[in-house]
């Protein structure tokens, strides 16, 4: 028995003009897809091999724009946008929108397949007027953001020849990451409820991806998302069992607000998750450092070592910043995870209060799922103290 | 060298009281091997440990119905079915669960004896095949999901339950095709994220579940129409599949699972490439992986060439491009079937209709994706063609775009746009030139001055994010720069690789390569890069030598190679036939070649050049003629008489040699399957009956000839000597031929100014000594040779090489060791549905074992029982014996056997003669004659008859003429069921004799003694 109806679609807005123009001067031609615009963002890259419709719309990639490394893109093309699980949370993607400022990658599918497909990449890539670029050498640009260090960049797509000047000119001027503000943008203006569930977890919004909010259904409790400014008297008039710090884009440092509530509920010992700029926030938040990592961690197969117990978990990760190890001597915190391939910090614990996080994403949604037993360990916490889960 | 079976691995646990022992490395027969030596409690009483994944987890995923248990126990799918033990089970479980239904077998290689039934009568052929195919006589029935996606992972874990996914892989051929005979892509292309990681932790759960330790390969079954899946097996050991993903992704999944099962953790492992980063991660890859098997069916006229569950290839190549197009064309060129590519060949004249496509596109065999081309150029839609042979659309309009570009290239003016996306697609200098009517240097001029040249990228684990301290590289088109550059202190020698396995190239060749490379870098030579595509092979592991290109073994990608390289100079000598071919374009265009040069080849090569050098020598060859016209070839034949061989230069269908036997058989050769004109001349020779065959292994400097050995034939000249059981020292020779041989040997090596390794076949007809022919290049036979003289030929070989002196060896240096080699061909007619087993002047062995022993039945016992004989000391033979010369010939065997203690059937005729000379012959009858007890076929079927022997009369020992439907029926048959069937009068002689020798003899098991030092 065959597929009951064949589900492909064909690509069509593609084979524009395109150049990627690199903050040292580098220009990469390539052929331009998707909507015909000029973007500029730092621009870093992702490992995984699958999952670019995840990976476009986490809000962590916020002013970035991305090379996949893998380089055949688009194959199983995209989802319906409008699908809802039963809680009313997209389906398939990680936000209601595509994140990136701009997709670089080797070769767009003229062609998607998939039982489950609505779009194709540039057509979605279009809706949401981000451009893209392929026929790109994405191996040589990686290798150079591996040497040189992530850097800013100008991803043009054009239907009328370009002006390779008259852009380089403008990426001077254009706003680095490292100074730009997110959390207006990324976090959630109202707090929204999932699910009825008497007992709660809030999740502090600072670009939270959904499959955050699912796993936190998936452990049973009702999931309120709030905005990343949030004040701690809000939060706990929520009466929560526990608190999500979400990941994010940008500089922790600039969560300023957060990092406050964070210090509550640290003093509170509130059970507390921090997830990547979660994490960043939490170390933050008990006086350890953040810095910036020369060209981040974006993939799916990163290696932790849980010290604890020497497991080692492959994960999903995607981060410019991270915690400093020396840093957490002075904190209250303790090493929970360190990656395996550079000892950076992954994952921390405090040594006195219900507080962890990790660098990685125990969500996955792109990668791998081996870490959602991190979320146990906030259910936990949650449930510390009592006789049986109720 | 000892068979790998519990008796023999006793004996040796017995003598090295060993710890531990691994039983994921050595395929299914050394995990069969362990799970016995469990079961007859060998492994308890010396206190051996298993080494990895326990016989308890290895049980779990081997026995279907214990598999399926354990994997519902954890919660992961599988497809209903039932294991049964008889055909009247299998019968009711097919009902119950609706036709088709796939029987599998427990316990057998490759997927051997299983099928696909779709009604009763066919569930009754494969049910009783596979039921005495497994060793435990079980078979499973399944629900069929032909259509499903068929996805892989290769999953590492070590004791303490770290664990992660090496790679995942998709079959392009869908769940129908066996993964050993589908195209395979690496990572896989169609799945989306959810997928891809519901699979994945599906394999990490199921493989912890069952508690492997090293290394495994799961495989699932997705639905195309929804996420539904099931786990189809686990192959609890390193597997073709575990080669092929450790070359996909450079992560050597061998030497980790070793390092695992001796217990070290993964986190403590590092990563081979990076030497920096660890073990514990899973490759990214920045590039895709194409596997495409190598079938052999030309060789087997009568073989099924239909894909199914039963793996029916020999060999594969791998092949790395930045998009599906590139590896894909690649792959088939890396095939060596004389394809350049999917589209754009050399055209055979064949067309096809619609219906013809349609029958194919559903019934897929080695072909299918030729007919996937096909049938998109007739305008068939992506849509149809997917409904029919269950394609997935993404893979059909890939093969759309090289239809569509191979289009273009016919019709449009060749732009640099044009030539460039051409490249990109993978096609090569050839297609393109034949879309142009060009020659291929041109196209490759007009390319390179348009600045239109692959860029060279290396294989790292990680997608670039780490550097890589190895040099495992590829080609490609889809890149602008280079990951490297070879600077004038690194220029080095090449060394070209043999490509694919496949019937009459197998692991020795690469045994070649891999010491060559040794040799050179022993001999000073530092900078040794190796081209090859085998993915199954040594020579292509990254740390073998300086730089490896996993490339085609193409003259076009050689020189790409060579201009990037500026090599030093190239070893063509090594890399079997595959190789040598090159040798005379490569040096056309300039390369220098290593050892003996073009010109030298080219004269051993070229018959013409070849006999007026032994003419002048005074060396006889047998009588042979090139025509060019079929009468004047009839006129020769007839001259020096029938039996002839022939070899045309173009063959239209089936083999490319063939002996003749009459006048009438000629023409209808030439006029049914080859071509006969100037352009594809035929060249006839005699076929000297009666002949013995020697090969002689050596190696030259030019001045000084070093023979590894001389070895001899047992068969009859005629068997392609692949096929052949050789044995050294020769034992039928006497010595004035030896001193012939040798003298030859030595003249002729000298006369060719050979410098490296070579081989030479001699004919022994009626004490005269001829020669057939010289290979200038290592030979199928030299690594039996080295391991038997203690001499490493080839390690000898790599001083000419380079220009150095050989040591001075006597020649008869072989004479000075005392023990007996036997090589025994290993035969895989069982995967080939319909093929004939009787031996011919084309080779149809798919490997060999090579035994060792003090006297010449303890190694042709051994080496017997290596490839699989049951030998034994009781029971009932059949005979069956074509004409009367046969039959006198056998007498004495028979006699034998008689006098063993064996119970003798024979067909009518032959019962005649035998009742007549030693009397008590039971008459049994033909297969076709089924109402005539007592029936072959039921004795065979009821496992009455211990082996066969089966002789053709001689005039039909060319297998296609005359040949007797009734004996073919019993050989398949015989075939099916794993009963030995001994096809020549030397075979059944030596089996026999080897039966006698056992009743009074036990084998020696001596370990293989390592190579003399030779300064």
């Amino acid at each position: 028995m065959s597929r009951v109806t064949i589900t492909t679609k064909k690509a069509k807005h593609v084979n524009k003009f395109g150049k990627l123009i690199l903050g040292d001067g580098t220009v990469f031609e390539g052929s331009g897809f998707g909507y015909s615009k000029t973007v500029f963002g730092e621009l870093v890259f992702n490992t995984g091999m699958v999952g670019y419709n995840e990976t476009l719309t986490d809000p962590s990639y916020s002013g970035q724009i991305l090379t996949l490394t893998y380089p055949l893109v688009g194959n199983y093309g995209v989802p319906d946008l409008a699908q809802k699980d039963n809680d009313g949370i997209s389906k398939h993607f990680e936000s209601d929108k595509i994140q990136i400022r701009g997709l670089v990658i080797h070769e767009l599918s003229t062609i998607a397949s998939h039982w489950n497909l609505a779009l194709t990449l540039d057509e979605w890539l279009y809706n949401e007027k981000i451009p893209g670029i392929s026929g790109i050498d994405t191996r040589e640009l990686t290798k150079k953001l591996r040497t040189s260090g992530v850097m800013m960049a100008a991803l043009v797509v054009s239907d009328t020849p370009i002006d390779e000047t008259q852009v380089k000119r403008e990426l001077a001027k254009a706003p680095k990451y490292n100074s730009e503000e997110f959390m207006n943008t990324v976090s959630t203006k109202n707090d929204q409820v999932f699910g009825n569930e008497p007992k709660s977890v809030v999740v502090i919004d600072t670009g939270v991806k959904n499959a955050i909010i699912r796993n936190v259904r998936k452990i049973g409790y009702k999931a309120i998302k709030v905005p990343w400014n949030t004040t701690i008297e809000k939060i706990l008039s929520y009466n929560p069992k526990g608190v999500v710090i979400s990941n994010g884009p940008g500089d922790p440092k600039k969560c300023k607000e957060t990092i406050k509530t964070a210090k509550s509920l640290i003093s509170k010992n509130v059970p507390t998750l921090g997830i990547c700029l979660g994490a960043q926030i939490l170390g933050l938040a008990g006086n350890a450092k953040t810095y910036k990592l020369k060209y981040g961690h974006r993939g799916q197969n990163k290696p932790c070592i849980n010290l604890e117990n020497k497991q080692v978990y492959v994960t999903s990760q995607n981060h410019g910043y991270c915690i400093d190890p020396k840093s957490l001597k002075k904190s209250n915190f303790k090493l929970w995870f360190t990656n395996a391939d550079d000892k950076t910090v992954e994952g921390i614990k405090h040594k006195k209060k219900k507080i962890i996080a990790v660098q990685f994403h125990p969500e996955a949604s792109p990668g791998p799922y081996d870490c959602e037993f991190v979320f146990e360990e906030l259910k936990h916490l949650m449930e510390e103290g009592r006789a049986a889960k109720s | 060298m000892l068979p790998v079976n519990p008796q023999y691995v006793e004996s040796i646990i017995e003598k090295e009281r060993p710890d531990g022992l691994m039983l994921g490395f050595g395929g299914q027969t050394a995990l069969n091997c362990g799970v016995k030596l469990d079961e007859l409690g060998i492994l308890k009483k010396y206190g051996v440990k298993v080494l990895g994944t326990q016989i308890l987890g290895i049980k779990a995923t081997e026995d279907r119905q214990l598999f399926k248990d354990s994997m519902i126990e954890c919660g992961i799918p599988v497809l209903k079915s039932k294991t049964v033990r008889s055909f009247e089970d299998a019968k009711a479980v097919a009902n119950e669960i609706g036709y088709p239904v796939i029987v599998r077998v427990a316990y057998t290689l490759g997927g051997k004896g299983g099928g696909v039934a779709y009604n009763e009568i066919e569930l009754h052929e494969i049910a009783g095949r596979g039921l005495s195919a497994s060793m435990v006589g079980q078979i499973l029935i399944e629900e069929y999901v032909g259509s499903w996606k068929q996805i892989e992972y290769e999953v590492m874990q070590d004791y303490s339950g770290n664990n992660v996914i090496v790679c995942n892989m998709e079959n392009v051929l869908s769940m129908k095709v066996h993964t050993g005979d589908n195209i395979v892509v690496a990572p896989s292309q169609t799945i989306d994220n959810r997928e891809y990681h519901v699979l994945r932790t599906a394999a990490l759960k199921a493989t912890k579940h069952v508690g492997i330790v090293g290394e495994c390969n799961i495989q699932f079954a997705l639905d195309t129409d929804s996420d539904k899946f099931a786990a189809i097996e686990i192959n609890p050991r390193l597997s073709r599949s575990s080669a092929l993903a450790s070359k996909a992704t450079g992560y050597p999944l061998a030497y980790m699972s070793a390092k695992i099962g001796l217990g070290y953790t993964l986190p403590e492992l590092v990563n081979r490439i990076t030497k920096s980063t660890t073990a514990c991660f899973e490759p990214s890859l920045d590039y895709i992986v194409c596997k495409h098997p190598r079938w052999d069916f030309g060789k087997f006229e009568l073989a099924n060439r239909k894909l199914g569950p039963t793996m029916k290839s020999v060999g594969e190549v791998m092949a790395i491009g930045r998009c599906f197009e590139e590896s894909l064309q690649k792959a088939i060129r890396m095939l060596e079937i004389g394809n350049d590519g999917l589209v754009l060949n050399r055209l055979n004249g064949k067309t096809y209709d619609e219906e013809e496509i349609e029958e194919h596109l559903s019934k897929p065999d080695d072909l299918i994706l030729y007919y996937v081309a096909a049938a998109l150029r007739k305008g068939m839609s992506v849509e149809k063609i997917y409904k029919l042979s269950d394609i997935d659309p993404w893979y059909i309009e890939k093969i759309k775009n090289i239809v569509e570009i191979e289009k273009d290239l016919k019709e449009k003016d060749l732009n640099a746009q044009l030539l460039s996306r051409a490249k990109k697609f993978g096609f090569s200098d050839r297609q393109i030139a034949r879309a142009k009517n060009k020659e291929e240097s041109e196209i490759r001029k007009t390319r390179k001055e348009l600045g239109i040249i692959p860029v060279v990228k290396q294989i790292d684990t990680l997608a670039a994010e780490w550097p890589a301290k190895t040099n495992y590289l590829y080609l490609t088109y889809g890149g602008n720069k280079n990951d490297l550059e070879v600077t004038q202190k690194e220029r080095g020698v090449m060394v070209l690789g043999a490509g694919p396995y496949r019937i009459g190239s197998s692991v020795e060749f690469d045994w070649g390569t891999v010491n060559m490379v040794w040799g050179l870098q022993e001999n000073g030579e530092k900078n040794v890069a190796v081209v090859n595509c085998n993915p199954e092979t040594v020579s292509t592991d990254y740390d073998i030598c300086q730089r490896l290109y996993f490339e085609e073994l193409t003259h076009e990608r050689i020189l790409d190679i060579t201009e990037f390289e500026k090599t030093k100079g190239i070893v063509t000598s090594v890399g079997g036939q595959t190789a040598n071919n090159l040798t005379p374009k490569l040096a056309k265009s300039g390369i220098h070649l290593l050892g003996t040069s073009a010109e030298d080849v080219d004269r051993a090569e070229n018959r013409s050049k070849f006999s007026s050098i032994l003419d002048q020598l005074h060396i006889k060859q047998p009588p042979w003629q090139e025509f060019s016209k079929i009468g004047e070839a009839k006129n020769f034949a007839q001259e020096v008489g029938y039996p002839v061989i022939v070899r045309p230069s173009y063959v239209l269908s089936g083999a490319a040699m063939k002996v003749v036997w009459s006048q009438e058989e000629l023409k209808q050769y030439v006029s049914e399957a080859a071509i006969v004109s100037p352009d594809h001349p035929v060249v006839i020779s005699k076929f000297m009956l009666n002949s013995l065959e020697v090969d002689v292994d050596g190696i030259c400097d030019g001045k000084h000839v070093i023979i590894g050995a001389i070895v001899e034939h047992i068969e009859s000249a005629g068997v392609h000597s692949g096929d052949a059981m050789m044995c050294i020292p020769p034992w039928r020779l006497n010595n004035k031929i030896i001193e012939t041989i040798t003298d030859y040997t030595d003249k002729i090596a000298k006369a060719f100014h050979i410098k490296g390794p070579f081989n030479l076949q001699f004919l022994i007809n009626d004490g005269h000594v001829y020669v057939i022919e010289l290979n200038i290049r290592a030979s199928r036979s030299m690594p039996f040779v080295s391991k038997l003289v203690k001499v490493n030929l080839i390690s000898l070989a790599s001083r000419a090489i380079l220009g150095k002196d050989l040591p001075k060896l006597p020649h008869d240096m072989w004479k000075k060791i005392h023990t007996y080699g036997i090589k025994v061909p290993q035969f895989s007619f069982m995967q080939l549905e319909g093929a004939d087993m009787v031996l011919g002047v084309e080779m149809q062995s798919t490997g060999e074992a090579a035994c060792f022993g003090v006297s010449f039945y303890d190694a042709l016992s051994k080496g017997l029982i290596s490839v699989g004989y049951n030998l034994p000391t009781k029971g009932t033979a059949l005979i069956t014996i074509g004409g009367a010369e046969n039959k006198e010939k056998l007498l004495p065997t028979v006699a034998a056997l008689r006098h063993l203690g064996f119970k003798i059937l024979a067909t009518e005729h032959t019962a005649e003669f035998f009742s007549e000379k030693i009397g008590d012959v039971e008459i049994v009858h033909k297969i076709s004659e089924p109402q005539r007890k007592p029936n072959i076929a039921d004795l065979l079927y009821e496992r009455k008859i211990n082996f066969i022997i089966n002789i053709p009369s001689t005039s039909t020992l060319e297998k296609y003429v005359g040949m007797l439907y009734d004996e073919y029926q019993i050989r398949r048959k015989a075939v099916e069921l794993g009963i030995p069937v001994l096809t020549t009068p030397e075979l059944a002689d030596s089996f026999v004799k080897t039966l006698e020798w056992l009743q009074k003899n036990e084998t020696t098991k001596e370990p293989l003694e390592p190579y003399n030092t030779i300064n």
